[in-house]
């Protein structure tokens, strides 16, 4: 085929474009910023060059708080989801009628504003003067006493917070588990049948090995959607996520990019890059453990 | 027949066994259709509740006899939640509209034309999409702010055009049709912007579909960004209208007119889902990014 260089070009310039000034560019960028001391928004200038940014990042309390929440989120989260995945998937995949109504029902908090959902989240499970919410209402008649889950005790925000996580990343790994468990060769759970191997074998010996390459998709796609969270800590405490001391790794970059605690670029960029660098590890790692397991 | 009893027995056992687990899995699966159900229940059922209603339950009822709409109308009369829908609307049809263009034709000069460099630049594309957002959005943060695009639509809609993902897609779906149609076209002397408008984009509109319908997913429910970019209200889009309808709406304590305002822009994309459903979640499997 004849080439044609210049109509190519031609056809990729817009993308590319797009791609350098937004991308490629910031990506060389940040890490300019991250190094550049000092640096002032408005007049632009810096005093020097060096590493003080990621140490000021270090051992700012918030930062650490962040970083403990992140990580509280996602080694709660992780197992979690993809357990109840993969138990409502197995579920799914053993019956017949009925299957594609939940199919669709559990797929809904995929296509919901994250923002406006987590609204509803924060009045089931928030306590006011008016009402102790419907949560709490709950869990008295159960004989507990009623907790603040908003605006109380820290193990009782991050429950919530959790618990909205799990509610919205479910959609994504039922569906990813359901088409991988529909891909399952049928005759091996004939054979199965034949020999009258026990339910519990089947599942261990035959569903989990081969659909756990999509295990191991879902959790590393899972941790690292994990470390990103934010909208679902400010769709549940607002934008003041510092106030609440429920503030996230991701959210510590964007205040420190702008709002009322903003304007610092450099401190930004030194945090987000140290957040890529442990994503960028937890996947390593959780690659190497998968290769070894497959 | 002793022996044939002890089979119907155990036939009848198994079977005993075989719908006690079933009723465990309906049971389970209706449980969690409950989770998920119950939150667009309870903000469907607090958004029809009058003000007096609401709060006037200590414990609120799972059920109201008197429906009103007056949380409707507020909604729309004392919050700018009209311009904040209509703010987004624009957002999403430019941003998507850019989006498919700008991706159809990459996508096509991967696929189709023969240039060099190319496997070099596709690799090179291929690793942008390992990029996070986070790294990225910090200087176009700070170029947004210097061009003075803050609280326009442009700088809104520009950084969120690029998506390598969505090209990746697009190029392998145009790699599937055949060579033959090209030569053909080519001998007879059609233009490669006319054999792509004429001939593969029709052939691979399934997946133009998808890909817009996921893009516009992503659209009416981006939050990051233009939380970064716009300070003024009457920028704001719906993800960003919620926050401020919650921070300094109605005040705190009308939480049945913030839940109208949560239901009003909940429907758009349920019900585009509902009309999509197939699609919307073959393509999410193929290549969901949330998660």
């Amino acid at each position: 085929m004849k080439k044609n260089n210049g109509k190519a070009w031609l056809y990729l310039l817009p993308a590319l474009l797009f791609l350098i000034v937004f991308m490629v560019y910031p990506l060389i960028d940040v890490f300019i910023y991250s190094i550049e001391e000092g640096f002032n928004f408005a007049s632009q200038t810096y005093y020097g060059v060096g590493l003080y940014n990621f140490s000021y990042v270090l051992h700012d309390p918030y930062f650490l708080q962040a970083v403990q929440n992140t990580f509280l989120l996602v080694i709660i989260t992780v197992p979690v989801s993809t357990g109840l995945a993969l138990l409502i998937s197995v579920g799914l995949s053993s019956i017949r009628p009925l299957r594609e109504l939940y199919q669709t029902i559990y797929f809904l908090p995929y296509v919901t504003n994250t923002l406006a959902v987590g609204l509803v989240f924060m009045i089931l499970f928030q306590k006011t003067e008016y009402t102790d919410g419907l949560v709490n209402l709950v869990i008295e008649l159960f004989g507990g006493n009623a907790v603040d889950f908003i605006d109380g005790p820290y193990w009782a925000k991050m429950f919530v917070l959790c618990f909205y996580t799990v509610w919205v990343v479910l959609p994504f790994k039922i569906l990813v588990l359901t088409s991988a468990l529909a891909s399952v060769n049928q005759d091996y759970y004939k054979a199965a049948r034949v020999d009258g191997t026990p339910r519990l074998r089947v599942f261990t010996r035959i569903t989990l090995p081969m659909i756990s390459p999509m295990i191991f998709y879902l959790v590393i796609t899972g941790f690292i959607g994990a470390f990103k969270a934010y909208s679902d800590a400010v769709a549940l405490f607002g934008t003041d996520l510092n106030a609440s001391g429920m503030n996230t790794i991701v959210g510590y970059v964007y205040d420190m990019l702008y709002g009322d605690s903003g304007g610092y670029p450099s401190y930004a960029s030194a945090a987000a890059i140290l957040l890529f660098a442990i994503v960028l590890t937890v996947t390593c790692i959780n690659l190497l453990v998968s290769r070894k397991k497959a | 027949m002793e022996q044939q009893l002890d089979f119907q027995n155990m036939q009848k056992r198994t079977n005993r066994r075989q719908r006690a687990l079933k009723v465990l899995v309906y049971g389970f699966l209706s449980l969690w259709a409950l989770v998920v159900l119950f939150p667009f229940y309870w903000m469907v059922l607090t958004s029809v509740k009058s003000y007096g209603a609401y709060n006037a339950e200590h414990v609120p009822a799972l059920y109201t006899l008197e429906p009103t709409l007056q949380n409707y109308v507020d909604a729309f009369t004392t919050v700018p939640l009209l311009g904040y829908l209509i703010n987004t609307l624009i957002f999403t049809i430019v941003t998507t509209a850019i989006m498919i263009v700008v991706s159809t034709l990459a996508a096509y000069a991967f696929a189709r034309l023969e240039f060099r460099g190319k496997n070099l630049l596709f690799t090179l594309f291929l690793s942008l999409m390992m990029i996070p957002s986070e790294l990225v959005v910090i200087t176009n943060f700070v170029t947004v702010t210097n061009l003075d695009m803050r609280n326009t639509f442009a700088g809104l809609i520009l950084p969120s055009v690029t998506s390598v993902f969505y090209i990746y897609l697009l190029k392998e779906n145009f790699e599937q049709v055949p060579d033959e149609l090209y030569r053909a076209a080519k001998v007879d002397g059609t233009s490669d912007l006319k054999y792509l408008w004429k001939v593969m984009i029709p052939i691979c509109r399934p997946t133009i579909v998808t890909v817009t319908i996921l893009k516009v997913i992503e659209c009416w429910n981006s939050y990051v960004w233009p939380r970064l970019v716009t300070d003024d209200p009457s920028y704001y889009l719906v993800s960003n209208g919620i926050q401020e309808i919650r921070e300094n709406g109605f005040g705190r304590e009308n939480i049945p007119a913030m839940m109208a305002a949560v239901v009003v822009i909940s429907i758009p994309l349920i019900l585009l889902f509902l009309v999509f459903r197939r699609k919307i979640m073959a393509g999410v499997s193929r290549g969901g990014l949330k998660g």
